[in-house]
């Protein structure tokens, strides 16, 4: 039993059920984050622990006991909303109070509380301004200081920086992660940005559908996806996913891919016993663009390194990286070099594949296969 | 060729905006004619009406008719002026603005924050009652009034408005309150206020133009109603659009324009006033919540 359970938990409108089986326990001081694409479920999960929406079947239990009917107030958590719904007519050292207010704290203890949190957050030039006097920055910082006033047990974040630009996203994202850090609470965080999801996360639950995908840590998710959702939704540029022929060879299992009018022959050194019942099948083989390299590039930690020779399509210079395309398995296929890497577009060059990292999927379930 | 076309342009524009302004004048001066008349007129003694031209000046200027509307002029029977009747309004607009509009506000919070099975519908039903005409609530009101003792009396006629203007509030503010963001309702749940507290903290002090909106329509409606007025009411709580139509139709003696002209004046200062007070409040409202962002 962990801090947070969400035991078998659905929720349905009317016929309609959103939510299956859901089914996660957070421990204390854990950052759990819900990832997914729109209309997934995320918002809803969050609400229910929230209690704002009901629990259609199943449990939700914070340090072992029962939220079940028990009103949002008393479950001693706090929410940041994507909109920051800061009230428009309390000044900001009211709006972070107010919570303090309604639970009867009194008026001293809630100025020492407010300053505390205005220090920490640097808002405290700020405590008798409106919300619609601040810009887009402050009012985020304003709305987890009013989470952070109440000392809860549990921390909910619908989307808090979809409403940021770009840079100021990033800002934010590591102030989060500090303060998570410095304080140790339990944080609860709905994005569907799946690079905050790496970054802040202890563990990560990928939901598609109404479904949790996997759950796991950042690195289980993105080394060892458990099915295709996961693998392309995680990573960007996503990974490539091409077809392979698998051919049992001796004790090895070999991937044969189309290029062009021939094929390469890929060892999977790093795969489970299962691929060699696959033998003469057709699979769906994951590779990361970071795992396919221009040589130099290669990860020298590598046990199993391919090389191939393919015809660059095109190249997109990124600055930091090169990324390129080839065709692979019929398909395109990114790489990604270092930035210096000298490619042109209709050049024919040296590849190398980092094959420890590539995954094998069952094209029909699109699990992969261990 | 571009500058000369613009500079054309420029000259256009002027040109009709000289006309537009020249038609706003004259539909001022068309809807302002009759006030005129009627400020002119009860500023006159009653033989410069009854001898010489509506649309003079005054030869000698007199606020003669507006004292005798205000405290002298026969009403029906009695020679008491409009005084007595003017409060009697006030006593019942007040309190039927207050109430409606309240409950409008109460009612449009429950619509569209705490929505329940056949919400909808009853929004439906209650949008119904704008539409529904005076006379036909006039027998069915009468009974009710009847049966709960209210015929006759001021409280009587607050709760015919009050019951009658629910349905435009509740408009109003069901209206208003569906843009206002739900998530500021759930943050005020989590913080751990009620129902009623919310509506009080966070939904009443942002509703200020919706307030003035519904203020202006209940008042203008309650002030200037005649029918529920002639119909409901006891000498002592006869409104003033009542007492207007009987100094107006006083039988004796000589009729005195000038003392109509004041008293009908009179009789239109308040919603006039609320007009222009809670008007600028209006567009002040307006203009904060398009800026806030
Ligand atoms: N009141 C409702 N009645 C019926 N269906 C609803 C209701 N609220 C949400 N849903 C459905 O539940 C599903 C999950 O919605 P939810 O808001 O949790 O998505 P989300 O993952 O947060 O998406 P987003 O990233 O767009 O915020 C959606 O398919 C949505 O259509
Ligand atoms: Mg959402």
């Amino acid at each position: 039993m962990g801090f947070l359970d969400i035991n078998n938990a659905t929720k349905a409108y009317g016929s309609v059920e959103v939510l299956h089986k859901v089914d996660i326990s957070v421990e204390e001081g854990e950052f759990l984050v819900l990832v997914g694409p729109s209309g997934c479920g995320k918002s809803t999960l969050l609400n229910m622990i929230a209690g704002l929406e009901e629990i259609t079947t199943g449990e939700i239990a914070i340090k072992g006991e029962t939220m079940n009917g028990v009103h949002p107030s008393k479950r001693n958590i706090a929410m940041v909303f994507q909109s920051y719904a800061l009230y428009p007519n309390m000044t900001v050292g009211q709006n972070i109070t107010f919570g303090l207010e309604m639970h009867g704290t009194p008026k001293a203890e809630r100025d020492r509380a407010m300053n505390e949190v205005a220090e920490m957050l640097q808002i405290t030039q700020l405590l008798n301004r409106k919300p619609g006097q601040l810009s887009g920055g402050q009012r985020q910082r304003v709305a987890m200081g009013r989470a952070l006033v109440r000392n809860p047990d549990v921390f909910l974040f619908d989307e808090p920086l979809s409403n940021l630009d770009a840079k100021l996203r990033v800002d934010m994202r590591t102030e989060i992660k500090k303060l998570h850090q410095n304080l140790g609470t339990t944080i609860v965080y709905v994005t569907h940005d799946q690079i905050e999801a790496m970054t802040l996360s202890t563990r990560i639950a990928v939901m598609n559908g109404g479904y949790v995908q996997q759950l796991g840590t950042p690195k289980e998710i993105y080394d060892t996806p458990a099915n295709i959702f996961v693998a392309s939704f995680m990573g960007s540029p996503s990974m490539n996913l091409l077809s392979a022929k698998i051919r049992v060879e001796g004790d090895r299992a070999m991937a044969d891919i189309t290029q062009g009018e021939g094929t390469v022959s890929l060892a999977m050194t790093n795969a489970g016993p299962r691929l060699k019942t696959y033998d003469g099948q057709t699979i769906t083989l994951g590779i990361r663009p970071e795992s396919i390299t221009d040589p130099d590039g290669a990860d020298r930690h590598s046990q199993h390194i391919e090389t191939i020779q393919a015809r660059i399509d095109v190249t997109e210079p990124a600055g930091s990286d090169t990324f390129v395309t080839t065709t692979l398995g019929g398909k395109d296929c990114i790489a990604r070099m270092r930035a210096d890497a000298d490619v042109r577009a209709g050049q024919t060059v040296d590849l190398a594949i980092n094959m420890e990292k590539a995954i094998p999927f069952d094209p029909k379930t699109e699990n992969r296969i261990a | 060729m571009s500058v000369a076309s613009s500079d054309s342009a420029v000259r256009m524009s002027r040109f009709t905006r000289t006309l537009i302004y020249l038609f706003l004048l004259l539909f001022a001066l068309f809807y302002l004619l009759p006030l005129f008349v009627m400020v002119v007129n009860s500023l006159k003694p009653l033989s410069e009406i009854t001898g010489g031209n509506m649309m003079a000046l005054p030869q000698v200027w007199t606020i003669e008719p507006w004292l005798a509307a205000w405290s002298t002029a026969q009403i029906g029977v009695e020679p008491t002026g409009l005084r007595p009747y003017f409060w009697n309004s006030i006593k019942m607009v007040v309190p039927a603005v207050a109430i409606s509009t309240i409950l409008g506000a109460l009612n449009g919070y429950v619509l569209t924050k705490w929505s329940f099975r056949g919400d909808k519908i009853l929004y439906g039903l209650m949008l119904f009652a704008c539409f529904i005409p005076f006379q036909m609530v006039l027998i069915p009101m009468a009974r009710v009034l009847g049966v709960t003792g209210l015929a006759g009396s001021t409280p009587g006629l607050i709760l015919v408005h009050v019951v009658y203007g629910i349905g435009f509030s509740t408009l109003y503010f069901r209206n208003y309150y569906a843009a206002f963001p739900t998530e500021l309702v759930r943050a005020a749940q989590i913080d751990g206020a009620g129902f009623f507290r919310i509506f009080w903290r966070i939904m009443l002090p942002s509703s200020g133009p919706i307030i003035v909106v519904c203020v202006i329509w209940q008042f203008t409606n309650i002030w200037n109603d005649f029918l529920f007025g002639a119909s409901f009411a006891d000498f002592d709580s006869q409104p003033m659009t009542v007492a207007l139509n009987n100094l107006v139709q006083s039988s004796t003696g000589v009729k005195e324009y000038n003392v109509h002209f004041a008293g009908a004046i009179l009789a239109a200062l308040p919603t006039l006033l609320v007009y222009i007070v809670a008007g600028r409040y209006f567009v002040r409202g307006l203009m904060a919540g398009s800026v806030k962002g």
